[in-house]
């Protein structure tokens, strides 16, 4: 039953973009926002650290990925493919000295500790000629057709979602998940069972960082134009709806976030094509009505009307517990 | 007497002008219960938190087993089997039961970055439901920790204790806040946890009824001194220690 699920699912994900060709770009962006969704919410669902900071990884990613392409000097998918390691590598590394001097910050403190990364990426990308300053780099063109392009990084992302997906998956069915959840609850109490709660949080950080390097650097060939604040370090557009999306679709659970972007990344290209102009205010008054319609999140909602169906679905805990 | 287990040397502690303790001295041998009383904000929880690393002491020394722990962080102390449990009672409350105690679960030897994503040992499982059963919590084993009852969540800290093999475990008022017939049932499965799986228990206690019944040995503290030691009998017919309670020192 459940695997018949997730069949369908990939056999509609592969199909998609033949069927609606012209949705190419917007689909490609559907699985962004399914990545940026489910890596926000392994620190800020599963673990309790709201992270106002994750956009930084996205912007290294990109922009370490289109240097490599730029000057490594070898054909465009060769530089691509070590452009997408080195970005996801970078992010890791990065991770690992910002968290050290961020995850020992507790609750909100750790919140307002994340604000200026994004904010203090922008502007030094946005002052540094080496990667173009103010005015961006243009990653390389693709060797080929538009649309085979687009079909070609439709399924870059499409995979790395799926791998994402299915790691999490697994790790959220053992000790490493429910070690999150612990942090989440009381992390005293964790410590004094014996949880190195500290070497948990860097992995869980490290882990979202390699995600979102690697999605940074396809990302930025998506877009064709990395501009240091709107598009590399973009905390008011992707940084926002990361929550948002984890929020809509419920925090803490391993669809929810799924969910989550699927209805905002719907409903916001609703938005941009039907109430052009307006579309912010929408988006707004959006974001409200979820806030006070569904505060636990769409699937935190369904559990509380239909507990088991809700239970099948969100956590994939329950599987390794029989 | 059997060999010591904990053995605290002049522990001092003070919280800016506060001294909380004062030089204070104890043994625990393997395989005792001893108890530590004192009036409200002599000392006691203070001692717990510097003994399991949550604070260092001042000044002293604290040896756990063959091994010197006064400098160590919490979660070292805890993974060489001394751990605690919370005044104000705490468990994982958005976590059912099941997943209460399979976090509790000590990890597999083999250390590195990987036991980070080690999956739960096949025992682990038919040994954590052999501990809610043992603290009577079997049947609301899915329940989460917030859906418990306070006396039920003070059961299953015990429990997740019990999984994390403790072999010294540091009781801070087990039966506060708890009714009549559920204190009689604590004592019980305190003092058989201690029978069967010889864990050795230090009681912080304000029920002067349950510490002289389940202690051998007490302790009492008051403003942060040690003010006697004993058995229960030579602890209740101290003067000094009804004078402390009584508030007359
Ligand atoms: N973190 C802290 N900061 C400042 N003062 C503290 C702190 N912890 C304890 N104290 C003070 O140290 C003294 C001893 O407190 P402690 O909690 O150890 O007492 P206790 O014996 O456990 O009391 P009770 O029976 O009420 O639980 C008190 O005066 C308390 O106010
Ligand atoms: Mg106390």
């Amino acid at each position: 039953m459940k695997q018949l699920g997730y069949g369908i699912l990939i056999g509609i994900s592969l199909v998609a973009p033949f069927v609606f060709p012209e949705f190419r770009t917007q689909l490609s962006f559907l699985w962004v926002m399914v990545i940026f969704a489910l890596t926000w919410d392994i620190l800020g669902g599963q673990m309790g650290y709201n992270s106002f900071g994750n956009v930084l990884f996205v912007g290294v990613g990109m922009y370490a990925c289109a240097v490599v392409q730029r000057d490594m000097g070898l054909d465009y998918f060769s530089s691509l493919f070590i452009g997408v390691l080195v970005a996801g590598g970078l992010a890791v590394a990065l991770a690992l000295v910002v968290g050290n001097a961020l995850l020992d910050l507790r609750g909100h403190y750790f919140a307002i500790g994340t604000l200026g990364l994004g904010v203090a990426a922008g502007e030094i990308a946005g002052g540094w000629d080496f990667i173009g300053a103010g005015s961006g780099m243009v990653p390389p063109l693709y060797p080929g057709p538009l649309d085979s392009r687009d079909l070609f990084f439709y399924f870059q992302l499409f995979a790395v979602a799926v791998v994402l997906f299915s790691t999490l998956r697994w790790l959220y069915g053992g000790r490493f998940g429910l070690a999150l959840n612990a942090i989440r609850d009381d992390e005293d109490k964790a410590e004094a069972l014996g949880i190195y709660t500290t070497r948990y949080k860097t992995a869980a950080w490290c882990l979202a960082a390699l995600f979102l390097g690697v999605t940074g650097g396809l990302l930025g060939n998506v877009i064709g134009f990395i501009d240091p604040k709107d598009v590399a370090f973009a905390g008011s557009t992707f940084g926002v709806w990361m929550i948002i999306m984890v929020i809509t679709g419920g925090k803490g659970t391993l669809w929810g976030p799924v969910l989550g972007a699927v209805v905002f990344h719907v409903t916001q290209e609703l938005f941009w094509t039907f109430l052009f102009g307006w579309q912010r205010v929408a988006l707004g008054l959006l974001i409200i009505a979820i806030a006070v319609l569904f505060p636990q999140g769409i699937l935190g909602w369904v559990r509380e009307h239909w507990p088991k169906d809700a239970d099948t679905m969100g956590q994939a805990k329950s599987d390794s517990q029989r | 007497m059997s060999e010591i287990l904990l053995s605290v040397r002049g522990a001092t502690k003070s919280f800016g002008g506060v001294v909380a303790n004062q030089d204070i001295s104890l043994n625990v041998a393997a395989g005792e219960i001893v108890g530590l009383i004192g009036p409200n904000g002599s000392g006691k929880t203070t001692l717990f938190s510097s003994i399991v690393g949550y604070h260092p002491v001042d000044a002293g020394s604290i040896v756990f087993g063959d091994k010197e722990i006064t400098h160590l962080r919490v979660p070292q102390i805890a993974r060489l089997g001394l751990h605690r449990t919370f005044q104000q009672t705490r468990i994982f409350v958005g976590m059912s039961c099941v997943q209460n105690m399979q976090i509790s679960a000590p990890l597999s030897q083999s250390k590195g970055p990987a036991s980070l994503f080690a999956p739960f040992p096949v025992e682990a499982t038919e040994k954590l439901e052999y501990l809610l059963a043992f603290v009577g919590l079997y049947e609301k084993r899915s329940l989460s920790g917030g859906e418990l009852s306070f006396g039920q969540q003070k059961l299953l800290e015990f429990a997740m204790a019990l999984m994390s093999e403790s072999r010294l475990l540091l009781l801070d008022e087990p039966t506060a806040g708890i009714n009549p017939t559920l204190i009689d049932y604590i004592v019980n499965r305190l003092r058989t946890a201690n029978d069967e799986f010889g864990v050795t228990l230090l009681v912080i206690e304000h029920n002067m009824h349950v510490i002289m019944n389940l202690a051998q040995r007490i302790y009492c503290l008051a403003h942060g001194h040690k003010l006697a030691e004993g058995s229960p009998k030579d602890i209740q017919d101290n003067p000094k220690v009804i004078d402390a309670y009584l508030g007359a020192t």
